[in-house]
């Protein structure tokens, strides 16, 4: 679901064109080949390798979804443009020491921020412990002292972490339930509950849709929690990301300066941090007049296809 | 065969009514649940077990009550109590949920014991319902699983009807309380219905009769 290619609507949309293309590709070699399945509590799990590349699927038969992708032979290399998305806040928090995680996938991000940062401490929350294991099993994701997954809803985490007054400095938000974010991660209270576990310095990164008509619900409910945030979109990506923090937001030119420092360590990983300041906008693009989405309102699935 | 008697007709609506708040208060469990709980299947297998269980200690209370002067105004009292220990679901949720979300740290116990708290009695008083209006139905015993049959089968059709009408419509209308605030007065306008019915059927003198041609017209 967070991976933007349906091959379907492409092939429709392409129509003839890509017809050529599409008989010389069926008779290369490359077929993706299924190293693994399971059915999970929540859903089903089908890890693809196609060539060098594996990837976690989530519900295969409702149209392929990629999770999460890695290079086996290129680890470091972050696949999916999202994925490289979600080290955007280090322009707002370059040196993160918390850094909270909800929905693993298969755990590139975490894997890459224990990468970046091998003393700060990593928390991740994951609902379903299949995905855990398929993490650990397939995607080199592998637990450490300063690198823990716990298996737990991340509104009982937060929520949780929140009475025992800890704070993160990086908090990406990822979990991705059926068809979208599940509808009690989506609410101003969730998000008060956030708000509660940021150190005063921290960054909010949260993965969402760019499309559907939800988006005006999910930004009106942002703009309520966090007054303003970046919006984060690429051309070639059909997510959005928010950025937010507890204080007002840096100007561009901090944020140019910022990644012109930290873009070499960034290298490896593929994120072209020099594009991303110019790409963070705090212009209102949804509809304000659109209700906030709260505890007691919040039917996401059903919204999204109005 | 009964002394009091109630139109069939209206037995077999607020069946259907009871069908209809059973299923839109449990379908919102998951909703109240999960800012304390989270949306895991564990959730919704408590919300579930907690409402089999009420429902199961209801049809057994409720048939009890049954054989011993059954009366519209018992079986109105069932309407109207399980509305008024509904309210807690809407004004005391947060209060309940907190201190069991403090003290059980999983999440499945947790679930399962603050909907104990939440659901067991509002949801046992409306399994009592079914029972019971079996009991006002049956005027012959060979008709008695035919009657039970048609009970089942209306206040099932309501449960499937609140189902539908909470998960695809009204939580897109409405808020999770203004929904709960909606089932308490249909509860409460069915009992009152019943009772006025009652009242109306059983008064000695001129309306009686004509109420029991009305009877014998349903």
């Amino acid at each position: 679901m967070k991976s933007k290619f349906n091959f379907l609507q492409f092939l429709t949309r392409q129509g003839v064109k890509i017809l050529p293309l599409l008989l010389a590709f069926m008779c290369l070699p490359a077929v993706a080949e299924t190293i693994h399945e399971e059915k999970s509590l929540y859903r089903d799990i089908v890890v693809d390798q196609t060539d060098g590349r594996r990837c976690l699927i989530f519900n295969v038969f409702r149209g392929d979804r990629n999770q999460s992708c890695v290079d086996v032979d290129d680890r470091e290399m972050l696949v999916f443009t999202y994925t490289r998305m979600s080290f955007a806040g280090l322009l707002l928090m370059p040196e993160p020491k918390k850094i909270l995680i909800a929905g693993l996938g298969g755990g590139t991000i975490p894997t890459t921020f224990h990468d970046l940062f091998p003393d700060a401490e990593i928390d991740i929350v994951e609902i379903d412990q299949a995905v855990v294991n398929v993490a650990k099993d397939y995607f080199f994701f592998e637990e450490n002292e300063n690198m823990k997954v716990s298996v737990n809803d991340a509104r009982v985490f937060i929520k949780r972490a929140g009475i025992s007054g800890k704070k993160y400095d990086y908090i990406i938000l990822d979990a991705f339930g059926g068809d979208y974010i599940p509808e009690h991660l989506l609410t101003l209270e969730f998000l008060q509950e956030v708000k509660q576990i940021m150190s005063p310095e921290a960054v909010l990164v949260a993965n969402t849709f760019s499309t559907s008509k939800f988006y005006d619900h999910e930004s009106v409910t942002y703009q309520r929690a966090f007054n303003e945030f970046f919006n984060f979109k690429l051309p070639t990506s059909g997510n959005r990301i928010i950025l937010a923090q507890l204080h007002p937001l840096p100007p561009r030119g901090v944020l140019i300066t910022e990644a012109q420092r930290i873009v070499g360590n960034l290298k490896k990983y593929g994120v072209p941090m020099l594009e991303y300041p110019n790409r963070l906008s705090t212009r209102v693009d949804w509809d304000m007049s659109r209700r906030a989405l709260t505890d007691q309102y919040a039917p996401a699935n059903l919204l999204k296809e109005n | 065969m009964n002394t009091h008697k109630l139109p069939k007709s209206t037995i077999i609506c607020v069946a259907f009514v009871s069908g209809f708040c059973i299923m839109t208060i449990e379908m919102l469990g998951a909703r109240i649940m999960a800012p304390y709980f989270g949306g895991s299947l564990s959730v919704w297998g408590s919300i579930i077990t907690v409402f089999m269980l009420a429902l199961s200690l209801g049809y057994l209370i409720g048939g009890r009550l049954s054989t011993r002067n059954p009366s519209p105004v018992t079986f109105a009292m069932f309407f109207i109590g399980a509305a008024v220990f509904s309210l807690p679901i809407i004004l005391f949720a947060d209060s309940i949920m907190k201190p069991i979300f403090m003290a059980i740290e999983d999440p499945r116990y947790g679930s399962l014991l603050a909907s104990l708290f939440i659901y067991l009695i509002p949801t046992s008083i409306l399994g009592m319902i079914s029972p019971y209006s079996i009991r006002l139905l049956v005027d012959r015993s060979e008709h008695s699983g035919h009657m039970a049959g048609l009970l089942f089968f209306i206040s099932t059709l309501g449960s499937a009807a609140g189902t539908l009408g909470t998960s695809f419509y009204f939580v897109l209308w409405f808020e999770v309380n203004q929904i709960l605030w909606g089932s308490i007065v249909a509860l409460i306008s069915a009992g009152c219905f019943i009772l006025l019915l009652n009242y109306l059927f059983n008064r000695d003198g001129v309306i009686a009769p004509q109420a029991q041609r009305y009877e014998k017209q349903i």
